[in-house]
């Protein structure tokens, strides 16, 4: 798809399956829409929504746009709000159900209290409002250390016990696959720029339902983080997901679908 | 147990393959107790404990002993599962020359979940 974003041309690897109500999918930081490949081939997903999953501008099939090889790519919460309204405006999408993992849990948070009204419902997965950084992220992105091999060594720890060998190491390879200092642009947005700690009490569940959903195994935003997030917004619904963690519908399809399909029946429902 | 690791790491022909450009000595405290672990080209050659005088290594990992045992537990709780959930949490301190480490992380930290009873990947 070839759209104007932030005034410059860009061309969007866009991905999508069913039909029925739109369920826009935001990936992680350094990942792709691949992670959303298992709710796109379950019939249980597909034959009620319509899956739309997009590669972000310098992410999977997603090129940087003209002139990005003299730039520091950076995530602010405004480009990625942009994004997210532009794409969906291009789709034509009418109140699509917001599904968005880690920066997408978290920009979930930004787009429930500022956009309430172009949802019919948000899920935030791994939704914390802000999370410190714990590393020198400089690390991510320099020559002496490999960007792929260290992108993934960082968030393989995030993956769940549980997780089947074959969706973990699929999972762990779109961080090898990432750009070089994509991974560390994207936490920009999520470990300085996004954080929404002081406004997140300020979400009207009235306006739109909000769902979060955790894995019990993430240490970058933890279930105690998303339970304290739940806590302050009204009408929130929370979910700890067992055995899970940062990357619950790539990570354990099977496993999260199980948390996901009684969500989607309850926004059906509304 | 700490001994263990250079048979178990030895004896992992994919691990020492992804290690094969790395050769380094590091250290590694569990409490009170140290050791200095060899590496050349990703088999590990020598595991000695202290008490050292004049240690010499490129990077420290330092932790309490409650904290590595649930690290090296057969299935560790969530926080203690992985070298970075420790960092985070900040009990684990990693100093010294990182570069050795980061650029070679995912073999330390397989590496060290050698430990684990059932020696398991991390």
């Amino acid at each position: 798809m070839h759209l104007d974003l932030f005034g410059r041309k860009h061309r969007i690897y866009v991905e999508e399956a069913g039909e029925g109500t739109p369920l826009l999918c935001l990936h992680t930081a350094g990942a792709d829409g691949r992670q959303y490949r298992a709710l796109m081939n379950d019939e249980r997903v597909t034959r009620r929504h319509r899956v739309i999953a997009f590669d972000m501008p310098w992410h999977g099939k997603s090129s940087p746009p003209s002139g990005w090889h003299n730039e520091e790519y950076q995530l602010t919460s405004a480009h990625y709000t942009t994004m997210i309204l532009d794409i969906m405006t291009a789709l034509e999408l009418d109140r699509p159900i917001l599904i968005g993992c880690s920066i997408g849990g978290r920009i979930a948070l930004h787009l429930a209290l500022e956009h309430p009204q172009a949802f019919r419902a948000i899920i935030g997965l791994q939704a914390g409002a802000h999370v410190d950084p714990y590393y020198d992220l400089n690390f991510l992105h320099r020559p002496d250390v490999h960007g792929g091999e260290v992108c993934a060594a960082i968030v393989s720890g995030l993956v769940g016990p549980d997780a089947p060998d074959a969706e973990r190491w699929e999972t762990l390879w779109h961080y090898m696959q990432g750009g070089p200092g994509v991974f560390k642009g994207d936490l920009y947005f999520y470990k300085l720029d996004g954080d929404i700690r002081g406004r997140v009490t300020q979400i009207d569940t009235s306006r739109c339902p909000l769902f979060l959903l955790s894995g019990e195994y993430d240490y970058s935003c933890t279930p105690e983080e998303t339970l304290a997030v739940a806590k302050s917004i009204p009408g929130s619904e929370v979910t700890i997901m067992k055995g899970l963690g940062h990357f619950p519908m790539s990570e354990n399809p099977q496993e999260f679908l199980k948390h996901l399909l009684p969500v989607l029946e309850k926004i059906k429902g509304r | 147990m700490i001994e263990a690791l250079k048979a178990r790491v030895n004896g992992d022909e994919a691990l020492v393959r992804r290690g094969r450009f790395l050769t380094t000595t590091f250290l590694l405290e569990v409490g009170q107790t140290g050791w200095l672990i060899s590496i050349f080209e990703g088999r590990v050659m020598s595991v000695t404990s202290g008490p050292f005088v004049t240690p010499s290594s490129s990077f420290a990992l330092r932790a309490p002993e409650q904290e590595w045992e649930k690290f090296w537990s057969s299935r560790p709780p969530p926080g203690s599962n992985d070298l970075m959930a420790l960092i985070k949490r900040r009990v684990l301190k990693a100093e010294g020359n990182l570069q050795i480490f980061m650029a070679n992380l995912r073999y330390f930290k397989e590496a060290l979940a050698k430990l684990r009873s059932a020696g398991e990947a991390a």
